[in-house]
């Protein structure tokens, strides 16, 4: 257990890094300071969700990896369904909360429109992170509840941190 | 069953877990935006808060389902003994790599910021402020997580699917409220 929390800090610290890197325009700006551990644990939470799923049919029996497989398809179709409808009330949220706090520098709609854009490349990620990481665990003959849950998690919170800068880069 | 009546009972079941996560990271949000001075006085305490707050989910997760699995097979009774050695055992690994792993993640963000060449405060002080937090953080989670895991048991719930999201929640918040408090108290005993 502790070489694999020891190996996750240090990715876990790679999305720091890239925080630390765009401290300053956090710090001039509150309402993305305040989106930044909701992003990573909701984009980390989407993850994790569709890999207990899918573990638990992989031991079940019940699914298949093909693209016309119902129940593969269903949950990546519920985890893009879930991102898209959770991330604007995210956005919302957190506008909120730093105007009644520390008082917002942006528009609600801006707040709105970053946490959106990261949700929906988020969804597409941790969809992709999720099926490779569960299609390699079978395919190697490990036990999916072991390992891809920990792994997908803390991919996600990775991808959460670089989506977050990407979209923020391109939208502000 | 199609693929619609799949995804419509997959998001219906993952919304709650979800909502609650995401009012738990909002909360963790507000804290995090709150603390801006401790952020700039602690020169590299950001980079430490993606490693902290996953290491909370991460070791308290698999307390809750090592407590979960010990319920299942009926190894563990559900009451809060600490005689018992099992659930003695559980929590003191629990917290045992809790600080470990806190204390390691602050001297790993101090060594490649120096290598980075970027600015950081001195050593003790972000393992001073890890470590404390990971402290306070470990007991509130421990304690929250075994009640939950019990009471939830008890009165006849999974306890597999009571823990990701107790631990996703109040890993967010108190993580977070904790690093500001061991923030604070290092800074005041340093006399910053």
């Amino acid at each position: 257990m502790l070489p694999l929390l020891l190996a996750l800090s240090l990715v876990e610290l790679g999305s720091g890094l890239v925080l630390g890197s765009f401290e300053d325009e956090l710090l001039r700006r509150p309402s993305l300071l305040v989106l930044v551990p909701v992003t990573i644990g909701t984009a980390g939470n989407l993850g994790s969700i569709l890999a207990a799923r899918l573990s638990t049919a992989v031991h079940l029996g019940t699914v298949t990896f093909s693209p016309e497989d119902d129940t593969l398809v269903g949950n990546a179709v519920a985890t893009a369904g879930l991102a898209v409808s959770v991330f604007p009330v995210v956005g919302l949220g957190a506008w909120a909360l730093t105007e009644l706090t520390v008082g917002a520098t942006l528009a609600p709609t801006r707040v709105v429109l970053v946490a959106a854009c990261s949700g929906a490349v988020l969804a597409v990620l941790a969809i992709a992170v999720t099926l490779l990481t569960t299609y390699a665990a079978y395919r190697l003959g490990l036990d999916p509840d072991d390992v891809v849950i920990p792994v997908v998690t803390n991919t996600c919170d990775v991808l959460g941190v670089l989506v977050l800068f990407g979209v923020v880069l391109v939208v502000l | 069953m199609s693929i619609r009546a799949v995804a419509r009972e997959a998001y219906r079941e993952a919304l709650p877990a979800l909502g609650a996560s995401v009012v738990g990271g909002l909360f963790a949000g507000v804290v995090l935006g709150g603390m801006r001075s401790e952020l700039q006085q602690v020169p590299g305490l950001l980079v430490l808060v993606p490693a902290l707050l996953a290491t909370r989910g991460n070791v308290y997760g698999s307390l809750g389902a090592r407590l979960a699995t010990g319920l299942h097979q009926g190894l563990l009774e559900p009451r809060i003994d600490l005689g018992n050695e099992r659930l003695r055992g559980a929590v003191a690994a629990a917290i045992t790599n809790g600080l470990f792993v806190s204390v390691f993640a602050a001297t790993a963000a101090y060594v490649l910021l120096a290598l980075l060449g970027e600015a950081a405060a001195p050593l003790p002080t972000l393992v001073a402020v890890s470590l404390l937090a990971g402290l306070l953080s470990g007991i509130t989670l421990t304690v929250a997580v075994v009640s939950v895991v019990f009471v939830g048991f008890r009165r006849g719930q999974n306890p597999d699917t009571l823990v990701g999201p107790i631990v996703t929640t109040t890993g967010d918040v108190f993580g977070m409220a904790f690093l500001l408090l061991a923030a604070r108290i290092v800074l005041f005993l340093g006399g910053v």
